[in-house]
Order: C-alpha cells, then structure tokens, then sequence
C-alpha cells in the first residue's frame, strides 16, 4: 500500500487513533522537556525529603511523593524517558534483524526460505520470554545493552513474516521485472526497488511491536531484571507501587495509569495506521 | 496425516534438542561457580562440592551427562535447596495448572463470545466498544490490573479473599487477572476469523436452506471462524507462563511459576534452567496438539494434508 495522500486522508478517518497519537506525543514530550520544567520549579527526581515522606497527590506534588518524599511527577516523567527509550531502541533492533530475515527468506527462496520459515514457526510457539528472563539472571547482566538486544531479538519475528509476504508479492511485480532486465544486482532489487514498496505494513508492525516491547520491558522491570537503580523506568515504579498499594495507591497509580495509557494509544495508533496503509490484512 | 504427525514430532525432538543444549550453555556460562559464595570454606570443601554435581569434569563429559538425564526425563537438582527440579514441578505446576486452566476458561468463554457478537453486529457501536474494550484489556499489565483489584475489591469492598488460595473464591481474581491477559488478543482474532467465515460459501449455503441464523453464526462460522484462535492457543499458553509470574507474585500463589521467580533472585541455575526447559517440551507438545486440532476442526486442511 502506498504512503501516499490517500493513506493520510484514511488515517484521519480514524479521529480515535489521531486523537491517540496525538496523546503519545504529548506524553512523550512531557517526559523529555518535564523534568526540565520542573526543575525551573525546584522539583527533580532525587532530592530525599525524607521529612515528607509519602504525601498524597497535591498542588505542590501533583501525582503525591513516594516514601523518600521525591516527586512522583518528576519520577514518572523521567521513568518516561528510559521506558521510551528501551521501546524505541528495541523496535530498532527487532525492525532490522525481521527486515533482513523476511527479505532474505524471500529472495533466497526454496529450501532457504523454507527452513528459515520453519525456525520463525517453531519460534512462535517458544517461551521467549522464559528464556531471556534465565538468560539475563544467568549471566547475571543488568545492562541496558543487554536489554535492547534481548528484547529485541525476541520480538522480530511478526515482521518477517510480514515482509517475507510483502517482498514474495512485490518480486513478481512489473517494476521488479524491469530493474531486473535493466541488469540491477539482486541487492540492489531489494534495497532499492522492494523494500521502500513495502514500508506501510513495516510501519504498522513497527508501531505495534512498541506497545509490545514496552510491556516486555515493564514485566523484567517487575521481575527485578529490567531497568535497574538508580535509573527508573515506568516498569519499575509500577513494581514499587504495587508493593505499596494498600498504603500509598498514588505510588501505583500515577506510573501505572501513564504506562497504560500510552500502550493503549500506541495500539490504537497502530490499528488506524493499519487500517490505513495495510487494509487487506486480517485484524491479529 | 500419519507422515504430517511424524514431520511434526521429529521438528519437535529438533526445539527440545536445541532448548537442552541452549539450557547447558547457559548453566556454564553462569559468572563464577554456584559455591562461590561469601562464606569461608577450606579449598577440600569446596572441591568436595564441586565433585558432587560433577563440576571439574570436561565439558563434554557434563554435556553428555546432562543430555542423558534430560533422555531420562531428569531436569536436575536445584543448588539451594534440597530438591529435585521434577519434584519441584511436581509440588507447585498442578497448582499453576488450575489458575492456568481458570484464566484461559476466563479468556475464551468471555473472548470467543465478544468476537463473534462484534463480528456480527461489525461497524456498528456494539462492535466497536467491544473492539475498544479489547484493545484496553490487552493494554492494561497485569501487574498494574492485580494490586488495583486486590485494593477495590479484596480490601476496600471485602467481597474476594486478596491473597493466597484457601477456597473457591480465592481463585476468582487470579483467574480474572490471567485471563483478562489475552481476552482482547481472543476476542480480535475471533472478530477477524468470523468476519472471514461469515463472508465464505458454505455460510451462504446454511442461509438458504433455511438455517436459523443463530445455528449459521455458532454451528457452521464458528467452527472455521474460530481457527485464528486456536493457532493462537500456543502463544497463549506461552503468555499464560509469563503471566503466571505476575500473577502467582502478586497473589502470593505458591504456583510453579512463583518458584521461578523466587530462583531468579536465589540464583538456583538449575532451577532457572530445568523450569525452562520444562516449559519448553510443554509448549512443543501443546503446539503439535494444536496442528491436529486444525485438522480436525476444518476438512478441507485434513485433505490438504493426506
């Protein structure tokens, strides 16, 4: 499907998924200038007052103060930052190793492909998540390195699917034909001519691997293996919160309904997304 | 069908191969040996240690001796405490099962029956909130979702017991928390499937012999309407693993998958990787259960195959 005027035209048909991004974006930009902002205000995310201690929501802590007396807004703000970045860096990653995969699946055709394809197959049905959960304990690495390359090579495997289909239909196109005979290398087919075609389904299985990957992040963060101290990411400020959630439920609260909120949006941003640049395939 | 079941069992041998020996590397590959730890010990101690779980032999030797115990359905011994991991598994996984067994009860009896309303009421604002409720459950982490419910209705309403499994009803919001996991994935698959069937011939057929509509939707669209899911059913149970992990944490459920996470911060390799590699064959085995359940629930797939 082409990225054209149309496609923006049938994205803003859907005023749910806009409204939506337009959300996200505005979170996102609140997590990268906030802290700033309330810095300006005398409030950051590690000034200890223990003397406060944990306060309910209020005009001075808009989303209340944990138990060290640090301002939750500016925490969540901050945990912001380092949850949209594992999302966005993940993605990255799981973007480049399914683009590569789909294609070279397709192109090399055969036995290639079919034995690419049954890996992908047995991959699906495989606890993923299990195995870099006994990966990072065993090796006992807490790395945000080590989390962007794990989550992110789990995560690939929907988009090479998808572009091993969009790549098997483009080859037989017209346009292929001709780059062909024009004695393009087969490198140069790929990269050039069938790739960019095949952007609209990769831009929608980007957008939703997001929410994915954010959520994968959070559930290590909960298990103690995500993003680890001092640096603080949505995932992890849940985990605190739920500890807590009889006495202090704005601790749970704040990060939690942000963090939902934004994966909400970002999945009905990509449902719009594929309703508009994808519209022959099936709602998963 | 008899040559698609061997194809299939021999892929499956392949993954658990390839989980066992993955698992192996992993346990070797751990920092420092699983005795090394702050107390003081005479070198012979620790050595004596050492020989006991075969740690000073040649790496083949223990790759072989590992491969062979697991032949024997043997997931080894767990470096904490004094258990087997088989015993382990068989103490807390039928505890797992059953929260398991009512959070996927939850997810498809709720799922199958708000996709197949959507479906058939599609663009409409029946099928549309239906969709946008989907969409929330499948945003909403269960880690958020557990304590919220835990305060309103266990503590702040009384209604449910919070914590721990003394009778029926302290199963209710662990199932609920499991299941509301996935019921938006079971509901949109559901959705998109009966879409699918209900635009298809034979349904066009059922119609004009004069079937009551509700035998057409539930009788002959379902049963092809429904096949997303039950491709779906492997994830699912790969979900409900994970999910177990919040679940059984925060309910302080004494399931197999609290086991797991109380091993990640005991560093029991062992445990961490004869689990693993427990939940590995399972999903192998449930997955070869799905493709024959495929072939069962639509012909022309049986006749494809044969």
């Amino acid at each position: 499907m082409s990225l054209g005027p149309g496609a923006w035209a049938r994205m803003r048909q859907h005023r749910l998924a806009v409204a939506c991004g337009a959300l996200v974006l505005a979170i996102a930009v609140a997590c990268i200038v906030g802290p700033w902002i309330a810095a300006a205000f005398g409030l950051d995310a590690t000034t200890i007052d223990a003397r406060l201690g944990a306060t309910p929501p209020s005009s001075a802590h808009w989303l209340g103060t944990d138990t060290l007396g640090r301002d939750m807004l500016v925490r969540v703000m901050i945990g912001g930052r380092i949850a949209l970045l594992v999302a966005l860096v993940t993605t990255s990653v799981a973007l480049v190793i399914g683009v590569a995969y789909g294609a070279i699946a397709a192109y090399a055709g055969g036995l290639v492909d079919e034995v690419m394809m049954r890996v992908v197959d047995a991959l699906y049905g495989f606890p993923t998540v299990v195995f870099i959960i006994v990966v990072m304990s065993v090796l006992g690495t807490r790395s945000l390195v080590a989390l962007f390359a794990l989550i992110g090579g789990i995560s690939w495997l929907t988009m090479a699917r998808i572009v091993r289909g969009q790549v098997l239909g483009l080859a037989r196109r017209e346009f292929v034909e001709a780059a062909r005979a024009s004695g393009a290398s087969p490198t140069r087919i790929v990269l050039r001519h069938v790739l960019p075609n095949a952007a609209g389904p990769v831009i929608v299985y980007a957008t939703l691997a997001l929410p994915q990957v954010m959520l994968t992040e959070a559930f290590l963060s909960f298990l103690g293996l995500g993003v680890q101290a001092p640096l603080a990411s949505w995932g992890t400020l849940v985990t605190e919160g739920s500890s807590q959630i009889l006495v202090y439920p704005w601790l749970l609260i704040g990060p939690g309904v942000t963090m939902a909120l934004a994966i909400l949006c970002l999945n009905f941003v990509g449902d719009g997304l594929r309703d508009a640049l994808d519209p022959h395939t099936r709602k998963i | 069908m008899i040559r698609f079941i061997v194809r299939r069992l021999l892929a499956s041998v392949v993954v658990v191969f390839v989980v066992a020996s993955a698992s192996f590397l992993l346990l070797h590959a751990a920092p420092g040996g699983p005795f090394d730890t702050d107390q003081r010990r005479s070198a012979a101690v620790q050595r004596a240690m050492e020989d006991r779980y075969g740690l000073r032999d040649s790496l083949a030797a223990q790759y072989g001796r590992e491969l062979a115990m697991l032949a024997h359905g043997d997931l080894g011994r767990s470096m904490k405490r004094d258990v087997t991991v088989n015993d382990l598994i068989a103490q807390h996984a039928p505890v797992s099962a059953l929260v398991g067994a009512l959070g996927l009860l939850v997810a498809i009896g709720l799922g199958l029956g708000m996709g197949v309303l959507a479906a058939w009421r599609r663009n409409t604002r029946t099928d549309y909130g239906l969709m946008a409720v989907a969409l929330v459950g499948i945003s909403v982490p269960s880690f958020v979702l557990g304590p919220l419910l835990i305060a309103t209705i266990s503590i702040h309403l009384g209604w449910l017991p919070p914590a721990r499994i003394d009778g029926p009803a302290g199963y209710v919001l662990p199932a609920i928390t499991l299941g509301l996991l996935y019921l938006g994935t079971i509901a949109r698959l559901t959705r998109g499937g009966m879409l699918e069937a209900l635009g298809q011939d034979f349904v066009r057929t059922a119609r004009a012999k004069g079937l009551p509509e509700r035998t057409v939707v539930w009788k002959h669209a379902l049963r092809i309407g429904v096949q997303p899911v039950v491709t779906y059913l492997g994830p699912a149970t790969a979900a409900l693993i994970s999910g177990s992990f919040v679940v059984e944490k925060i309910f302080q459920i004494p399931g197999l998958g609290a086991s797991f996470v109380d091993s990640i911060a005991e560093r029991d390799y062992p445990v961490l990787t004869g689990v693993f590699v427990f939940y590995a064959v399972l999903l192998v085995l449930l997955n070869l259960v799905v493709d024959l359940a495929y072939g069962w629930l639509d012909p022309r797939v049986r006749e494809a195959r044969a």
